[in-house]
This record gives C-alpha cells, sequence and structure tokens, in this order.
C-alpha cells in the first residue's frame, strides 16, 4: 500500500517496491477558462481500493474520463506501470486493463444480457470471413459469472433493461471483472441501490481486491467507502482536499471531510458557546448547507 | 484474457425458482419484432386472396415478389442502417443517381457497361460515405444530413444529365458491349414451373440471408444494435461507433447501386426525375417490419415482410381491378396499424 502525507500530490509511495498499476501525477483538466481539475496526484496498486469522494460538482466524473481515456488531460502525466500513457479513446485504456463501470453502466438496455456482456470483446469461432459470434459459449459463459455474483436470471436472452437496478450493476461489474481489468473504476455503483443491493456490489468490491485488481471506488458516501476502502481521496472544487491511507483515518474524520471539513472547524469555532456542537451527524454532503445553518 | 472470480455474493439459493415463472414459446415467439408485421403480412394476403380472382395465381405471385423485391432489397440496407439509429433520406434518388452514372459514363466515355457500373458503385460508396461522414464530424442528426443529400443529389441528377444528354433522361444503353451479361446478373427472369420469376427475387433473399446472418452472428451485427440502442453505452466499451455509422451508410450506397443497376438494365434509360418518395417506402417496410424509428431494435426478415406487404397490397389492388390510386391510402393504413400492433405486441410480451 502506498504511503502518503496529508497534503495533496505528495502521495510518494515510500513502501512501493514496483511501479503502481495507476498513477496520475499533477493531472489537471480545464474546459475553455474553467479548471474542472488542478493538480490530482494518485497511486493505484495491485489490491487495493483507493476510495474518491467529493460533493456533486467536485471533478470526480471528469476524473474518472480522464482515467478512462474518454478525456485527455491537460496538464500532468498519466502513467501505467510505471510508462506515461496518452489515451485517445476508452479502448487504448481498456486493453491497458483499465476498466471502468459507468454510473450510466455502459449498457444497451434493448438488448440481450449475454449480448451486452461481451460488447466490444465478442467472442468470434470459425475463419476469414465467416468469423461469427459465438453465441452458445458467450451465453454460457455471462451465464456462469453472474451466477457466481449471486444473480441467477430466468432469460440470459432478455433485454438488459428488463433487470433491476442492482442486477445491471452487477452485470457491469462481472463484465468489466471477467475481461482482465486489473484496474476497475467504479462510478457511484451504489448510488442509486438499496440496501442489501448495495451490500452485494460492496462485497463484490472486496472480491475483486481479494483477486489481486486496484479498484477506484468513486463515491458520496463515507459509510460504503470506508466499509472497502484502503486509501482515501477527497476531492473538492477541483483539488484534492485530503489524501489519506485508512490507517491514518476513522470514518468520523472521513464523515468530517465529507461534511466541509476545514470549513466546518471554522465555523464551529465562530458559532462557538458552551460545549462543542457534535459533527458526527454530518452523513451526507448533500445536506451540508442546511446542516450548517442549523449548526 | 479473462479471470473469473470465486463465488462471493449470498443469495445463491435461486431466485429465478423464486419468482419467475419460465415464459411459454408462445410469449417467446410473440417478442420477436416481426411479428406485428407477418399479422399483417398473412391479413393482407387473405383479403386479396378472397376477393381478388387474379391474385391466386402463381405468375400472380412471382409480381408481387417482383414488386416487393424492388423496395424489399433497399429496404435490407435501410433496416440494417434503421436498426443503426439513423435514416437516410437520400436512398431514394441515390439510387436514380447510380443508374444516371453507370449509364452515363458508359455512354459519353463509350465503354463496356460494366466500366459504367464500376463508376457508379464508386460513385454510390462515395454518396454513403459522404452522408457517414458528414453525420459523425457534424453530429448533426442523420435527417438533416441525408435531406440536404437528397436535394443535392436530386438537382445533380438532373443537371447533369441535361448537361451530359440534352435530356432530362439517358440515351438507351442496349446495344451496348457487355449490356447482355450485366442484364443477365442484375434484370433477367428465369422460369420456375413455368412462372417467369424476375432474378432480383432471388438477390432479395440472398441479401435479405446475408443481412440477417451479419446482424444476428456476427459482431460487426452486435455492434450495430449497439450503436442503435445506446451510442454512448456502445463507445465506452470500444465498439468503432463512427465507422459503424459510415459503413452502415456505405452499406445502403451498395445496395442503391444495385437497385440502380436493375432500373438501368432493366428498362434500358433512366430518367432523372425519379425516385424521389422511395426513401420514404424503404423507411416504412423497415418500420412496418418492426423496426424501431429510435434504432437499436428490429430484423432484416422484418423489413423483408414489410416489403412484401407493400408488394402484395400494390399488387393486389389492380387484381381486385380498384383505382391504383388507393395504393397509398392502404400502404399509409397498413403502416399506422403494424406500429400500433408492433408497439402493443412488445409490451404485452415484455410484462411477466
Amino acid at each position: 500500500m502506498t504511503s502518503a502525507k496529508a497534503t495533496p500530490q505528495a502521495s510518494a509511495g515510500a513502501g512501493a517496491q514496483t511501479a503502481p498499476l495507476l498513477e496520475l501525477d499533477g493531472i489537471g483538466k480545464s474546459f475553455g477558462n474553467i479548471r474542472a481539475l488542478t493538480d490530482i496526484g494518485l497511486k493505484v496498486g495491485a489490491g487495493e481500493v483507493t476510495c474518491i469522494l467529493g460533493d456533486n460538482g467536485a471533478g470526480k466524473s471528469t476524473l474518472i474520463k480522464i482515467i478512462a481515456g474518454l478525456y485527455r488531460p491537460t496538464a500532468g502525466r498519466y502513467l501505467v506501470d510505471g510508462g506515461e500513457v496518452d489515451f485517445s479513446s476508452p479502448r487504448h485504456a481498456l486493453d491497458r486493463g483499465i476498466a471502468t463501470v459507468y454510473q450510466d453502466l455502459a449498457i444497451v438496455p434493448l438488448m440481450p444480457v449475454w449480448r451486452n456482456f461481451f460488447l466490444g470483446s465478442e467472442l468470434r469461432r470459425g475463419v476469414g470471413p465467416f468469423r461469427m459470434l459465438d453465441a452458445a459459449r458467450m451465453r454460457r459463459i455471462a451465464d456462469e459469472e453472474l451466477k457466481k455474483m449471486g444473480i441467477d436470471l430466468p432469460d440470459i436472452d432478455a433485454p438488459v433493461g428488463n433487470l433491476s437496478g442492482g442486477q445491471r450493476q452487477v452485470v457491469a461489474i462481472a463484465r468489466a471483472v471477467y475481461f482482465g481489468a486489473r484496474v476497475l473504476i467504479l462510478d457511484e455503483p451504489t448510488a442509486a441501490l438499496g440496501v442489501k443491493q448495495s451490500g452485494v456490489v460492496l462485497k463484490y468490491i472486496n472480491a475483486a481486491r481479494d483477486a489481486g485488481l486496484g479498484v477506484i471506488f468513486i463515491t458520496h458516501n463515507p459509510h460504503h467507502a470506508f466499509l472497502v476502502g484502503d486509501h482515501f481521496v477527497i476531492i473538492k472544487l477541483g483539488r484534492m482536499e485530503l489524501d489519506r491511507p485508512r490507517a491514518e483515518l476513522t470514518l468520523d474524520d472521513l464523515t468530517h471531510h465529507m461534511a466541509g471539513g476545514a470549513e466546518l472547524d471554522a465555523l464551529q469555532h465562530e458559532l462557538k458557546r458552551g460545549g462543542a456542537p457534535e459533527v458526527a451527524p454530518l452523513h451526507d454532503a448533500g445536506d451540508e448547507g442546511p446542516d450548517v445553518r442549523r449548526l | 484474457m479473462s479471470r473469473t472470480l470465486e463465488p462471493t455474493a449470498p443469495g445463491s439459493g435461486s431466485e429465478k425458482t423464486l419468482r419467475v415463472a419460465q415464459r411459454s414459446a408462445l410469449r417467446k415467439f410473440m417478442t420477436r419484432p416481426e411479428v406485428g408485421s407477418l399479422v399483417g403480412a398473412v391479413i393482407v394476403f387473405s383479403v386479396f386472396f378472397t376477393i381478388a380472382d387474379p391474385f391466386r395465381t402463381g405468375a400472380a405471385l412471382a409480381t408481387i415478389l417482383y414488386a416487393s423485391s424492388t423496395i424489399g432489397i433497399m429496404a435490407v440496407a435501410v433496416a440494417l442502417l434503421m436498426i443503426g439509429g439513423e435514416f437516410d433520406l437520400s436512398a431514394g434518388v441515390a439510387v436514380i443517381a447510380s443508374g444516371l452514372t453507370a449509364s452515363m459514363f458508359a455512354w459519353y466515355f463509350s465503354v463496356n457497361v460494366w466500366v459504367g457500373a464500376a463508376a457508379a458503385l464508386v460513385v454510390s460508396l462515395t454518396i454513403g460515405f459522404l452522408n457517414g461522414w458528414l453525420l459523425v464530424r457534424t453530429k448533426l442528426p442523420s435527417f438533416l444530413v441525408t435531406l440536404a443529400m437528397f436535394l443535392m443529389l436530386q438537382g445533380l441528377n438532373i443537371a447533369i444529365t441535361k448537361l451530359v444528354t440534352g435530356q432530362v433522361s439517358t440515351t438507351n444503353i442496349s446495344d451496348m458491349d457487355g449490356f447482355e451479361s450485366a442484364r443477365a446478373v442484375f434484370a433477367s427472369s428465369f422460369s420456375v414451373m413455368g412462372v417467369d420469376v424476375r432474378i432480383t427475387v432471388v438477390w432479395w433473399m440472398v441479401f435479405v440471408g446475408l443481412a440477417t446472418w451479419v446482424l444476428m452472428r456476427t459482431r460487426v451485427g452486435n455492434w450495430i444494435y449497439a450503436v442503435g440502442g445506446n451510442q454512448e453505452s456502445a463507445r465506452a466499451v470500444g465498439v468503432p461507433v463512427a465507422k459503424v455509422k459510415i459503413g452502415l451508410f456505405m452499406t445502403v450506397g451498395f445496395f442503391a447501386w444495385f437497385s440502380g443497376m436493375h432500373l438501368l438494365f432493366m428498362f434500358n434509360t433512366v430518367q432523372s426525375g425519379e425516385g424521389v418518395g422511395n426513401e420514404l417506402l424503404y423507411i416504412m417496410a423497415a418500420v412496418v417490419g418492426g423496426c424501431l424509428l429510435t434504432g437499436g431494435y428490429g430484423t432484416v426478415v422484418g423489413a423483408a415482410i414489410g416489403a412484401f406487404i407493400y408488394g402484395m397490397t400494390r399488387q393486389g389492388i389492380v387484381y381486385a381491378g380498384w383505382d391504383n390510386n388507393w395504393v397509398f391510402f392502404f400502404v399509409g393504413a397498413m403502416l399506422l396499424l403494424a406500429v400500433v400492433v408492433n408497439g402493443w405486441v412488445r409490451t404485452q410480451a415484455n410484462k411477466r
């Protein structure tokens, strides 16, 4: 695991012997005069879950798109296995083992489950111009992989649009893992899920880490993050506000930072009277505004 | 390369056995996109079979199949394009543009008509490529891009024909080198049990079979559905969206060439002002056959059935002795009915 100081960009890996799977160094991205991201540093090693937390509009999505190869950064270096890369399409990132499971899951609702599972990486048999899809094998593999995740579909030929939100999420994750992802980027996988289905997804994140994958878990739920994370990064207004390994952090710290962190401390100081107010109830970043006023 | 994980998730006690009853075979069949058009085809066939005596002969069937194939061959490509999420309004005049090019090229340079046909193929594929390329580059809706192409081609067809031949139609090329062999390929007919069948019917079947195989059994087919169903998702998993779209427009170009060659070698001359409106018939055939206007859904077989319904209606009205002007009324009514039935069947069949 990479050790890191509390300052941003200084995630220098003191204990890392080999190059991390994926490393961002001083990454920035501007859209015209809008700076979406500034000076982002990140390291993801094998068997490690890095959680990226941030409020809406913090720049998480832009960061994912850079890592996934959809955007090119306008500043900084992007390294895979220690070598600098310049992805011009998600295909290139995929070829290097960097797979992204988007919030919209990158599935085609009208297509059958097995076709979605293998979309873009279809299995084929035959030779030359008569190469065709190996439908039977794809159906079987898709079914097996989904069963391993506890999803037993009545009909692997059913359109994905007919599945529940959690099932779709699992289809997307199982697909990424099956296709040899070494780094798995999960964009708010638990955002739209119920408690039980979130649990399934979190367990699968754990399993992916145990299998030696590097996982980047994007979320705005510090509780979910703390359950599985090894390293935590909080992004605020396009900058890194916190960058710490699990050992140097408690859930309360994380929740505190997510809920406004330093600003809240200042506010707390200003409003100080009698006993120190509790910060623990500030669970959700979305409630930041009203909570601050109530304090 | 692939990796599998050990089972991790709970609840391996099958949710399937608890909550889902097996769908019946009929239900499964009913979810097919072409069901609506199949029902429509049976109805139309029954109606004309009952009221029109001449409709019941083998010769009538051959004529119907020929009428269907002229629309059906283009409908194959248009259906593929619609499944890929795009329209081509220029398809109708592109057919004429191809026929004109072949005819005038061969006549003007006094070369074998096959050379003219090759030139027309290049032009047709280029038109298709331009449609696709403009669409991908400008990100405009295909409606606009191909509408512009439609208007430009219509103007070019007449203007260039007038420049080259001094008339609005091409010169008769039936006495030129290679005409007979070209006619054998594109516009001949052969006898089956005493009934003359046009070769376009055979080509139509071949193209439908080939396109269905590509769509259902090849990687490209998978990509066509994906690009039409959700373009962003397809791009995110590595499908070359731009190439697929351009390829689809070029496929329409190829079939426009084929249809243009049929026209040319069937009638020896091509009228430069024709073809307008046919693009909507191709789209009609595809939609009747279950293709969604929004893309990502449909089959080529459905489009073939749609074209067959058109052929039956067109010829059936003639055989029934009705005024020919009723054809479009019935085709329109058929379209409306088929779309409504298709939508209804789809929602019913998807209910679990």
